[in-house]
This record gives C-alpha cells, sequence and structure tokens, in this order.
C-alpha cells in the first residue's frame, strides 16, 4: 500500500472543512461574516471546496462602516457573485444617521460600526452561528478562544467559562438567544494564508499589493487617501508613495508599508524578511493593553 | 555556548528565490505538540525560546515584551518569555496559565501547532484538552527537583490520551552545572515509571530553555551528550495520520451533501484508511454496501483519497446513509454496541449523576447515554485505584455507558475518532466530560430484543383506550397525592382502566434500596419510568405522584414514552404555601436539620419549563384540577 503523506496546509485544509461542514450539519440559521481581507477569502474558498458541488448554504454577511478602501467593495461584491452565495451588507443605522466616522469620533466608530453593528446584524436577521476569520496567531487573547466560541444572548464572551474541546468534537449545543461564532481558521498562521492564496490563486484585493498610491504620514501611519472624505490638516498634501497593506480595514484606520512587492511571491517575501507583527498597523490595538480581550467580551468579534 | 543549527537559517533563500523556498515549504508536514509542566519548570520560557527562535516575535511585541518584562518580570532585566505567552489579563496578573493556549511556530521541515497548559492538578481537564490532539507531548523536570508527583500525573494523563510519542526535557541544566549525573538519575527514575504504566518508549534530553541549550542544536555545554536536540527530534518524529492510514477504511458521514436529485454527496473526514472508486463499502450500523462511484472535489474528481482528509464520496448505488453513520471498507466492518467499559474524564463543577441521561457524542453522531456509578476512580497522581459513587471536576474513573441505539465504534487506543467522546449536560449544554471507548460489553452483544405476538397495540385496542402517562410533579405537599388519586377515582368511573404509581408507596417495594441523594432520586425516577412504560405497553393509563425534582430525568422518561403519551403536570404550588401545609411534619424536620436533601430546602427543584397542564393549586381546588386533567386527557 502506497501511503501519502499530508503536507501541513491539507491537514489544515481539511481540518477547516471539516469545521464548516459541522455546523451546517447542526445550526440553524449560520452566517459567514465577511470581510473583504485575506483571511475571509481563505475562509470562503474553503467553504466553495467544503460544499462542492452546492454552492456554500449560507449567505455572506459584511458589516459595513462605510468606510472601508474602494477596491475591496469592488472586490466583496464580485466574490459573493462567483460563489453563488447571497450577499448581505448590514450598515447600524444611528451610526449612519450620526454620521459616524474615525476622523471625528476615535473609538466610537469601532465600537458602533462594527461592535454594535455586527450584534444588530446578527439579531435582525437571527443568525445562530456566524463564521469568522480569526487566527489564533493574531494576538495573545486569540490564543486561547475555542474554535467554538460562545456568546451570551447579549453577545458576551466569557474567557473564564470556555467549553473544553477536545479532538476533532465540537459541542455546538446553546440555548434559545445565545449564539456562537465559530472560527474555521484558528488554526493557521499568517504565512500558512498566504501560501494558501499563493498555491490555490485565491483572487484578493490589489491593495495587498504595492502600487504608487496617494497617502499621508500622520501620528507614525502612513495613511491611503481612499477618496474626498479625507480631512488634510493644515500643511499636509497626499504623496504619491509605493505602499502595500498588510491588513486591510477602515482606510483611515489602516496603516501601509511603503514596498515595492507587486507579487505574491515577493509580497510573501516580505512578509518572512520583515520585523514586524502584522497588528501593528492596526490603530485599535494600540490604546491600552490587553484592549483586545476587553473588546472582545463586549462583543467584538 | 550554543553551537548554532542551521534550522531556521533560511533568509538567505529567502531573499534570493522566494519560489524556490516557496515550493519547498508546500511540502512541510505539521505536528502538533503538548508542553506538560508548570511556570516552575520553565515551560513557558521554553515556549517562547521556540517561537523566538523561530522568529515568530516580532520587534513590535519584542518592544512589548520588554516593558512587560520590566514591569512584571522574574528574571530581572532579561527578557522573561513566559510573559510572552500567558495571554489572558487575568492570567498575567496572577502569574499562572489557567487555560489551553495553542502556539505557532514553524522550521524548514515541519510547522508546530503547540498545545499550552497549565500544569497543576487542578487543571487536569486544561491537560485532557491539549492532549487530545497532540502527536506527542514533552514532559518537563527541573532539573534540581527530579521525577515529582506531577511528572507523572503528566505522563499518566499523556498515555491515557493516546500520545505515543514521549519527550522527557530535563530542564534547567544550566543551574545544575550541566551535570551529566544528574541528567543520568533523572533519565533512569523516570525510565522505572514510565514502564510501570505502559510506556513503551520515550527520548530524554538534557536543555536549558532560558539560556537555549539543546534546543535547535547540540550545546558545547553538554558534550557529553549524543543528541538529538529537541527541535531536530520534533522534526523526525512519525505523525499520526501516517499511522491511522495503514487501518482500514473508516469514514463518519457528517453531512449529505444534496444539491439536486442527480447528486448525492457523503460528506466527512477519513478516520483511518484510504478510498478508491470502485472500493466496496458497508454503511454501518445499517450494514447495507455499494462501491465508490467517485472522489468529487472543487479541482476535480480524484483517485485516492487518505485518512485526515475531508472529502465528498458518491456511491453507485442508492442507499440509506445519513449524518452520523459511518462508511467502512465492506470487509473490515467496525463493531457496533450500545454499552461500553470507558474511561471517563469529568470536566463540569456539576459532579457526574449516575443514571441521568446525557448527550454523548462520539464522531459525527449524538446520542443519549447513561453512565453507571464508576467501577474506580483514579488517583491520578499514583494510579491507585479508588471507591467513588461519582466523579467530580478533574475526577478520572472508569465506568460502564449505555446509549439508546447501537453506534458503531472503536477502542481509543486503535483510533480516537472512532474511539473518544465527549457527554453534554442536556440542560446547561457544557461539555461535561470526556470519554475513551476501551471495548463493548458483552451484554450488549447477546441480550436481544424478543418479538411477541400481542404487542401494545392490541393490549390497548382490548381495553379501548389510548395509553397514556399522567406525570404530576412539584413540591412535597403540593398535593399530587391528593389530585392523583381523584384522577384516578373519576377515570374509574368512566370504565378507563388506570394504575396509580405514588413516591411513597414506590419506597416501600420497588425502590426501597435507594436513598435521597440526587443519584439515587435519578434513579428512583429511571425505575418509575421503566414501570410506567411497561404498563402502556400493557394499555394502562398511568398517574403517577413524584416530587421529581430533576427536570433531566423528567425528560429521560418522556423519551421513554410514544410521543403524545406522556403529559407532564406541573402541580405549582409556592414553597411558603407548601411548607405552610406541612401535612406529614417534612418540612419541619428538614429545617430542623433532621432531614438532608429535602427539595426545596437544601435539594433544588426544577420547575418544569413547558408543562402540557400546569395547576396553580392556590386558586385551583383538588376537584377542578382532577377535571382540568381528564379534560385534556380525553378531550
Amino acid at each position: 500500500m502506497t501511503s501519502k503523506t499530508l503536507t501541513h496546509l491539507q491537514r489544515l485544509e481539511a481540518e477547516s472543512i471539516h469545521i464548516l461542514r459541522e455546523v451546517v450539519a447542526e445550526a440553524e440559521k449560520p452566517v459567514m461574516l465577511y470581510s473583504v481581507g485575506k483571511d475571509s477569502a481563505v475562509m470562503l474558498h474553503l467553504a466553495k471546496k467544503a460544499f462542492y458541488p452546492a454552492p456554500p448554504p449560507f449567505p455572506l454577511l459584511h458589516v459595513d462602516t462605510t468606510w472601508k478602501f474602494r477596491d475591496m467593495y469592488a472586490l466583496r461584491d464580485r466574490a459573493a457573485k462567483s460563489a453563488g452565495m447571497d450577499l448581505i451588507v448590514y450598515q447600524n443605522p444611528e451610526a449612519l444617521a450620526k454620521r459616524i466616522n474615525p476622523f471625528d469620533h476615535g473609538s466610537l466608530h469601532t465600537d458602533m460600526w462594527k461592535t454594535e453593528g455586527l450584534k444588530q446584524a446578527l439579531d435582525q436577521y437571527g443568525f445562530d452561528v456566524a463564521f469568522g476569520g480569526a487566527r489564533r496567531d493574531e494576538e495573545k487573547s486569540r490564543a486561547k478562544e475555542r474554535v467554538f466560541s460562545f456568546r451570551s444572548a447579549n453577545h458576551r464572551w466569557d474567557p473564564k467559562n470556555q467549553r473544553p474541546e477536545l479532538w476533532r468534537i465540537y459541542n455546538a449545543r446553546k440555548a434559545k438567544g445565545e449564539s456562537v461564532r465559530v472560527f474555521p481558521i484558528s488554526n493557521w498562521t499568517e504565512l500558512d494564508i498566504w501560501q494558501y492564496i499563493y498555491l490555490e490563486g485565491i483572487e484578493i484585493v490589489p491593495l495587498y499589493f504595492a502600487a504608487p498610491r496617494p497617502t499621508v504620514v500622520r501620528d507614525g501611519l502612513t495613511l491611503m487617501v481612499d477618496d474626498e472624505r479625507f480631512p488634510l490638516r493644515d500643511g499636509e498634501t497626499p504623496e504619491m508613495r509605493s505602499v502595500r497593506f498588510r491588513t486591510l480595514g477602515c482606510y483611515p484606520l489602516t496603516g501601509a508599508v511603503e514596498s515595492e512587492a507587486r507579487t505574491l511571491p515577493e509580497v510573501i517575501q516580505e512578509m518572512l524578511l520583515t520585523t514586524t507583527s502584522e497588528r501593528q498597523g492596526r490603530a485599535i490595538d494600540h490604546d491600552q493593553a490587553a484592549s483586545m480581550e476587553k473588546k472582545k467580551q463586549e462583543g467584538y468579534f | 555556548m550554543t553551537t548554532q543549527d542551521p534550522i531556521y537559517k533560511t533568509d538567505a533563500l529567502i531573499a534570493e528565490n522566494i519560489e524556490a523556498y516557496l515550493e519547498a515549504h508546500q511540502h512541510k508536514t505539521m505536528l502538533r505538540f503538548i508542553t506538560c509542566g508548570s511556570v516552575d519548570d520553565g515551560k513557558s520560557t521554553l515556549i517562547g525560546r521556540l517561537l523566538y527562535d523561530s522568529k515568530m516575535i516580532f520587534e513590535d511585541q519584542l518592544a512589548t515584551l520588554q516593558a512587560d518584562s520590566r514591569k512584571m518580570g522574574t528574571q530581572g532585566q532579561e527578557i522573561d518569555f513566559a510573559l510572552l505567552v500567558d495571554g489572558l489579563a487575568a492570567e498575567r496578573e496572577q502569574g499562572i496559565t489557567i487555560d489551553v493556549a495553542y502556539r505557532f511556530f514553524a522550521t524548514e521541515k515541519r510547522k508546530f501547532i503547540v498545545a499550552d497548559t497549565p500544569g497543576h492538578e487542578q487543571y487536569t481537564r486544561n491537560m485532557v484538552t491539549g492532549a487530545s490532539t497532540a502527536d506527542l507531548a514533552v514532559i518537563l523536570i527541573d532539573a534540581r527537583k527530579g521525577v515529582l508527583t506531577q511528572t507523572r500525573r503528566h505522563s499518566y494523563l499523556a498515555h491515557l490520551l493516546g500520545i505515543r510519542h514521549i519527550v522527557l526535557a530535563v530542564n534547567k541544566m544550566d543551574l545544575v552545572d550541566y551535570d551529566r549525573t544528574v541528567f543520568e538519575r533523572i533519565r533512569d527514575d523516570y525510565a522505572a515509571f514510565a514502564r510501570s504504566i505502559g510506556i513503551a518508549d520515550f527520548t530524554a534530553i538534557p536543555i536549558s530553555g532560558f539560556k537555549g541549550d539543546n534546543i535547535t542544536g547540540l550545546s558545547a555545554n553538554t558534550p557529553w551528550f549524543e543528541g538529538p536536540a529537541l527541535l531536530p527530534h520534533l522534526e523526525g518524529v512519525e505523525v499520526e495520520d501516517t499511522r491511522d492510514q495503514a487501518g482500514p477504511f473508516r469514514m463518519p458521514v457528517q453531512w449529505v451533501n444534496r444539491p439536486n436529485l442527480d447528486f448525492r454527496g457523503f460528506c466527512g473526514l477519513i478516520a483511518s484508511g484510504q478510498v478508491r472508486p470502485g472500493d466496496a463499502v458497508r454503511v454501518l450500523p445499517s450494514g447495507k454496501t455499494s462501491k465508490i462511484a467517485r472522489i468529487v472535489s472543487l479541482d476535480g474528481d480524484r483517485d485516492l483519497a487518505v485518512a485526515g482528509e475531508s472529502v465528498t464520496l458518491t456511491l453507485e448505488d442508492e442507499i440509506d446513509c445519513s449524518r452520523g453513520q459511518v462508511l467502512v471498507a465492506a470487509q473490515a466492518p467496525l463493531e457496533v454496541a450500545d454499552q461500553f467499559e470507558a474511561t471517563i474524564v469529568w470536566m463540569d463543577e456539576a459532579e457526574m449523576v449516575p443514571g441521568r441521561a446525557y448527550w454523548l457524542k462520539i464522531g459525527t453522531q449524538t446520542v443519549s447515554a447513561t453512565i453507571h456509578a464508576p467501577k474506580y476512580e483514579v488517583n491520578v497522581n499514583t494510579q491507585e485505584h479508588l471507591a467513588k459513587k461519582t466523579l467530580d471536576l478533574n475526577a478520572i474513573g472508569v465506568a460502564v455507558v449505555t446509549t439508546d441505539r447501537q453506534i458503531p465504534f472503536a477502542p481509543y487506543a486503535e483510533n480516537r475518532d472512532l474511539g473518544g467522546f465527549i457527554l453534554i449536560d442536556k440542560h446547561t449544554n457544557h461539555t461535561v466530560a470526556a470519554g475513551m471507548i476501551h471495548f463493548a460489553l458483552r451484554r450488549a452483544q447477546n441480550i436481544h430484543w424478543q418479538a411477541t405476538d400481542i404487542g401494545r397495540a392490541h393490549h390497548a385496542a382490548m381495553k379501548n383506550q389510548k395509553p397514556a402517562v399522567l406525570w404530576l410533579t412539584g413540591l412535597s405537599g403540593s398535593g399530587k397525592s391528593t389530585i392523583a388519586n381523584i384522577v384516578e377515582r373519576k377515570l374509574a368511573r368512566m370504565n378507563r382502566h388506570t394504575f396509580l404509581l405514588d413516591g411513597d408507596n414506590v419506597r416501600h417495594g420497588l425502590n426501597k434500596d435507594l436513598g435521597f441523594t440526587e443519584a439515587d432520586r435519578v434513579e428512583n425516577i429511571r425505575r418509575v419510568g421503566e414501570v410506567a412504560k411497561l404498563m402502556t405497553d400493557a394499555g394502562l393509563i398511568v398517574i403517577t405522584a413524584f416530587i421529581s425534582p430533576f427536570r433531566s430525568e423528567r425528560e429521560m422518561v418522556r423519551g421513554m414514552m410514544q410521543p403524545g403519551e406522556f403529559l407532564e403536570v406541573f402541580v405549582d404550588t409556592p414553597l411558603d404555601v407548601a411548607e405552610g401545609r406541612d401535612v406529614k411534619g417534612l418540612y419541619a424536620k428538614a429545617r430542623a436539620g433532621q432531614l438532608k436533601n429535602f427539595t426545596g430546602i437544601d435539594s433544588p427543584y426544577e420547575a418544569p419549563e413547558a408543562p402540557e397542564i400546569r395547576i396553580d393549586t392556590t386558586e385551583t381546588s383538588a376537584e377542578e384540577a382532577a377535571d382540568l386533567i381528564i379534560a385534556r386527557l380525553i378531550p
């Protein structure tokens, strides 16, 4: 008998597909949170594989802040269509009415658009399980989160009261009103994600590749002036710089890195030789120590 | 100083030829391991060191780490690697790891997932969780202290969870001047113990996580040690799925993919063996056979799939097969049974209740199961067997498990996916235990249902009535027996064939061996349920009057009956009203401390959430209550 050694990517893929199918078998109304980033792209690709030849039997949900990069909106609509899935775009009506934005409202921007927006969307549509593309290697408090992470009826996460997760057996049972966040790519690292994108030829937002883009440097972050809503301060003029992004979020909150990496191998090359971690480009984590853990307890993904 | 091994030295290739690097890295394998030890053994320091050496720590993280080290560290001005891996804020303040954390790093040959779990006895469940997915265990020992009680506990748990590769890492060698005799004495002590618990083989390595000796390469400080160093050893160990591939084909069916009438795919993760189109397969437990038609994937049909892969298979014949069933090689079926001996690790704050029904999830199947009183509990430190009536948090014991239907399985020692299960509390939904099947009990295989010619329908038809169970539940003194008696009297006048099972009366005979502990109360209700079931088979209308305080048991009895035959009647009397009546003087005794485990006083009553009938005795008389119940029974 010939034996076949599975590579680390094959084992990760098998595990993720197993998780996706387990949820579909046990949940009443699952949804996949789709943020249009590279992790979402991998998660969506795995969902296509898990349910082929059928399209994935759940919709995509984009909790929109109206401040994402234009390139992200374009890929979002295209990706949902090609997967044959329904796309739900949710914008918190209160944040919309109050014109909440990252320039004037600081952390309220994330709280209202993302944290509150997500809770509202899940409640409004009655989704009981939401897939998310978080990885355990992203940040320390994530390292202890389960693959199936329970939320109380008011969406709170209790890190001290998590269910043990053994073998490949997941307990998806919950009381009425409770919901579960499920992270199918928990065990993937940033490098795994890039290698898989390369190997499988998965389409990602062009912002991950270097190109000349209009930018300003503010408070140590290189920010892209993606549209005319960007309020320039005195003395600021957008300058063309060859930049790319390691993570994608709201464009006024996401720092670019100067780079010449225009192809996937070049991006991976830069990532491997780099000396700063992925989340460093995100303003949200630097607020306070253990900020991510606090945000998660409040219901942030 | 440490001699540098080129394990991580890949910058040159990355810079010169990234395509070649990517090509090489697509063929990496993956190893999952667990580190066992406590903060004192330098466990977090070792993991921090592995991450640091493999460049999984970036400058910004290092800056945070340096700041944290000055603020909270225990290593003076040196970097405290432990702070890097102790994640949650609560833990960092307490200085201990309280949960399972997963860490990642990679070398040229392998990706590693490390389950980092706390070492103290009160965290046995966390270690069991981490060990359940590990291929290898690193048992850490402080060279100054040697083999300790906790070393024995960790080794026992690793072996119990089926980990075949054990590394004995004798740490802090720098603090014993890299003394060869210290290392060899510890190694020999451990060897004697390991043999006694069935560990056939292990690899001992003298290390210093703090200084970096014998981690990536052999250290000049231990010239007497021939190797291997820790990382090269981790890179070379055989991973589990290679072994799983050698067994016969087994795949628990996870999901049936049916996008249209022309396609029916059976999805699942292959637990053992290999599969090719044309292979003869059998569906268990039904036993039906067919052949594999296709292995379907997004990238086109495949001609081979192996253990560890998630696949979609189609069969040549239209046979019944659904989630929870297992597809196996036709010539090598699995055993099927409904009673097992198993090792149980209890993981919940609420202790195990023998006889109570829990959900049991094994593979992709969830069934109802009861656990018998343990045969014994194992002392995790000494491995002695102790007599116990139940298992509480972190206890490990051996018990008989009975499921409500036949399930295909393999002994855990053969296959984790087919022999490992979890138990779920039916009300809190907590994962309360992990279990590992040893073998099926012969009883399950040899006792069959004897078919009788006169069935329950015949019995009921002769009596010209529909059998039912009127299950009255409520506090002591709520009026259950009074109401039950009137109901039976009225039904008798209507020429209905009835039988009244009363709580007190049953305890004089059938259940006189039972007391009032939670476990005995569960058994009391189980027996009454079985009797009531036999009586409904005989065509009777059964009226019961039992406090039956726990939802789980009432649900268990409901599950024994035919759909619609069980009517739960909640005799709702507030505690102060029942206590005020105190017809039998029991509340007074309970308040005086003369009666233990009295419902409502020092034992809980779990009110029904959706009873078929609710009687508010503060507003309804016993006569009216009886009429209400009969109106619901005979509309």
